[in-house]
């Protein structure tokens, strides 16, 4: 039962870590239709600058400046890449994005070569929390979950309750009328991928420490925020926070319980062939849900495409 | 920055002599491991030893034969058995003999695979697989063959010193056993089992899984599961991006008994772990590097570390590979008849760099050698890994491990 608990905190980390990168993506991709494929770059790019920012300054300052500077490289890319592929369609853009998370590695690789880095926790925060029958939380995590709370909330009150964030949605849907109406729509777009890439560096800087700095860290993580913003329905930040908090804690339930297939298939009235290792089904005889766990995700999202596609909380077809 | 400018400069220099020595032929070796991707560190790290044992303890004795330099090409298979088969042909395309890889005995069942076909039907142009690192015991029993040399102590030899270590600690009651999901981390679990169950029946073990290779992103949950099973021990054959996340989490969560590993440490991970794995971390390996076995040995670190200030001697056989080579194609008289060279490599004696006789067992392939037990601590290191003032110390040592260890290989030769 105090399993349980420690799982759904564990699994609300993994979740709100994958908000952060979703949410900018979501809102990426219903704006200009097209898939960043480098948005989990800009992830370790955050976490990167920001170790690099806290040798010489400390945590907290690379905690501030590296989301500027990702957010600024963002915009960057926006402005003097992606602006100029667009004319040419869609396909262009995504591969110009693929070619960028490539070259994004590489440059990480060039300049910070290929070992894991050493970036540690703060030290002030290098302490339990509280435990909960001997697990222990470590106060970081803690933090984790306030930072992207915050960010969220943030997030929320800029889109609904402001001006700026009416002229987003605003953007999104009709761009034409939006500009017609005297808005700078490119620079809007600009600002929402600068936006969108500095919270998936935020991700970066606090991922960092605890997921281990390394130059694969963007390609563990690139896949599964795509099929976050599937199932969470294009466009839509509650989609994208529901479907990141489903993720987190199915992947996190299925890692933490030895669901066998065996007692599966056997509550179903199957037998179970004998000898198991000169069977057909060995392989799916033998299978534990931790085996499965990372790739639960994927299959949920099948089941989203063939029954919802427009994905949990999206308003339009996919 | 600018150490990676250095590296650049020392790189192009390095190809501008081997260049004017191509001209006496070299024996080009082909180093096929991960060059990018999640276990690139790993794998580049390796290709520096490498170029380091090749230059310093080959090239400047003067070569092999009549002068004969060592040269090793390097190929990116990015760790999938499928890219190194591609890598392998273009290396034997290249007319380059001899095969050396070590990441993945995923990959190293695939090569050994194609390279005991691709020598039964081209006689002409034989190639040797220098195993250097893929420890599934297979290798050398199951799917030995003629061609296939392993300069590691495989799974089994480990884990039987892991076991002997465990059995004689008297207050561990319940073990855990985790590791990534294929051939070398099933052969990891079956084994520790299988030690287990004979050398101390009491033991309880209380977890035996295997996660997904490189695409768990957080540990959390499997070292919740650790933590609620009360392991006195955990042992994992993990390695890279992979051991580290396994060995951060179980260590943040509250786990302070020992990790016992192959692979947790260099490349980053023994700078990663720090303060925090100090005490717990347990890795069993060849190759002693603190204390140093001799002067020679010290002044080869020494001499590696001025040229790699950044890299790790993390792979110490690497020297045995590269010394015997040599002494193989010295003895046979040809650098191209790999037959006579796989012959002069079986039962073949020599000196470890790193203390010790080695020993090359004709009936499999196995070579035999001193295996200890290291702690990751920064008391008493005078080598320490990613210059982070922590490194390996030996614990315990078990002398030619596995001698006279059983094995079912049935070796077809030529």
């Amino acid at each position: 039962m105090d399993l349980i608990a420690v799982n759904i905190i564990d699994g609300l980390v993994t979740g709100l870590l994958l908000f952060m990168l979703s949410a900018g993506l979501t809102l990426i991709f219903s704006m200009m239709g097209v898939l960043n494929f480098a948005h989990a770059s800009f992830y370790m790019l955050g976490a990167y600058f920001a170790y690099q920012i806290s040798i010489y300054l400390g945590f907290w300052m690379g905690l501030l400046i590296a989301p500027i500077l990702v957010g600024v490289l963002g915009a960057g890319v926006e402005r003097y890449g992606l602006r100029r592929v667009h004319q040419y369609g869609h396909v262009p853009e995504l591969i110009f994005t693929f070619g960028l998370a490539l070259l994004i590695e590489e440059v990480v690789q060039f300049v910070w070569g290929k070992n894991q880095m050493p970036y540690e926790t703060p030290e002030i925060l290098q302490f339990t929390a509280f435990a909960i029958a001997g697990n222990s939380i470590p106060a970081y995590k803690v933090f984790m979950i306030f930072i992207s709370v915050t960010i969220f909330i943030g997030l929320l009150y800029v889109l609904t309750r402001t001006r700026i964030g009416m002229i987003i949605q605003a953007a999104l849907s009709y761009p034409k009328t939006v500009e017609a109406l005297g808005h700078n729509v490119p620079f809007i777009f600009m600002g929402v991928f600068g936006v969108g890439t500095a919270l998936a560096g935020v991700a970066g800087v606090i991922a960092g420490p605890v997921l281990s700095t390394f130059p694969g860290m963007a390609f563990v993580l690139g896949s599964i925020v795509f099929v976050t913003i599937v199932i969470g329905g294009l466009g839509s930040l509650w989609g994208a926070l529901v479907a990141s908090l489903l993720i987190g804690w199915l992947t996190t339930f299925a890692k933490s319980y030895n669901l066998r297939m065996e007692d599966l298939l056997t509550t179903l009235g199957f037998n179970k062939p004998e000898p198991i290792w000169d069977s057909a089904w060995q392989d799916l005889w033998t299978l534990t849900s931790p085996q499965v766990a990372d790739i639960l995700p994927y299959i949920l999202m099948v089941l989203i495409l063939v029954f919802r596609p427009y994905g949990l909380f999206g308003k339009r077809d996919a | 920055m600018r150490i990676n400018m250095k590296r650049g400069i020392l790189a192009a220099l390095a190809i501008g002599v081997s260049a004017i020595a191509a001209q006496a032929e070299n024996v080009k070796i082909a180093f096929i491991d991960p060059l990018s991707g999640p276990f690139a560190g790993t794998g580049t790290n390796g290709l520096h030893q490498y170029e380091f044992a090749a230059e310093e303890l080959v090239n400047k004795q003067g070569g092999v034969l009549d002068g004969q330099m060592f040269e090793i090409v390097a190929f990116d298979n990015k760790i999938s058995p499928k890219e190194s088969l591609i890598q392998l042909q273009v290396a034997i395309d290249q007319g380059i003999r001899f095969i050396a890889q070590g990441n993945s005995s995923g990959v190293a069942n695939a090569l050994t695979e194609a390279i005991d076909k691709h020598n039964r039907r081209n006689p002409d142009d034989r190639v040797l697989f220098l195993n250097y690192s893929a420890v599934d015991p297979a290798l050398t029993n199951d799917k030995c063959n003629f061609w296939h040399f392993r300069f590691d102590a495989n799974a089994d030899i480990k884990m039987d010193v892991i076991t002997d270590k465990i059995a004689g600690t008297e207050d561990i009651k319940k073990v855990y056993i985790i590791g990534q999901d294929y051939s070398f981390g099933k052969a990891v679990a079956s084994a520790a089992v299988r030690f287990l169950t004979e050398k101390r029946p009491d033991i309880e073990i209380v977890g035996n899984e295997l996660h997904p290779i490189g695409k768990v992103k957080d540990f959390t949950p499997y070292s919740r599961k650790i933590m609620a099973s009360e392991a006195d021990a955990i042992i994992t054959g993990n390695w890279g991006a992979d051991m580290l996340g396994l060995g951060k989490s179980v260590l943040e969560n509250g786990y302070t008994g020992p990790i016992y590993t192959y692979y947790a440490a260099a490349d980053g991970i023994t700078a990663a772990f720090g303060e925090a794995g100090k005490g717990s971390l347990r890795l069993v390996a060849e190759g002693a590097l603190n204390p140093p076995a001799s002067d020679r040995a010290a002044a080869y670190v020494e001499a590696f570390k001025a040229k790699y200030p950044d890299g790790n001697l993390s792979q110490a056989r690497i020297t045995n590979v590269i010394e015997m080579l040599a002494k193989a194609i010295d003895q046979a008289g040809s650098a191209t008849d790999v037959v006579a060279i796989a012959n002069a490599l079986e039962g073949m004696e020599h000196d470890n760099l790193w203390g010790g006789k080695v020993f090359m067992r004709p009936q499999d392939h196995q070579l035999i050698q001193d295996v200890h037990i290291n702690v990751h601590t920064d008391d008493g290191v005078s080598f320490d890994y990613d210059n982070s003032g922590y490194g390996v110390v030996v614990e315990n040592t078990v002398p030619m491990a596995a001698m006279d260890s059983p094995t079912t290989c049935k070796m077809r030769r030529p």
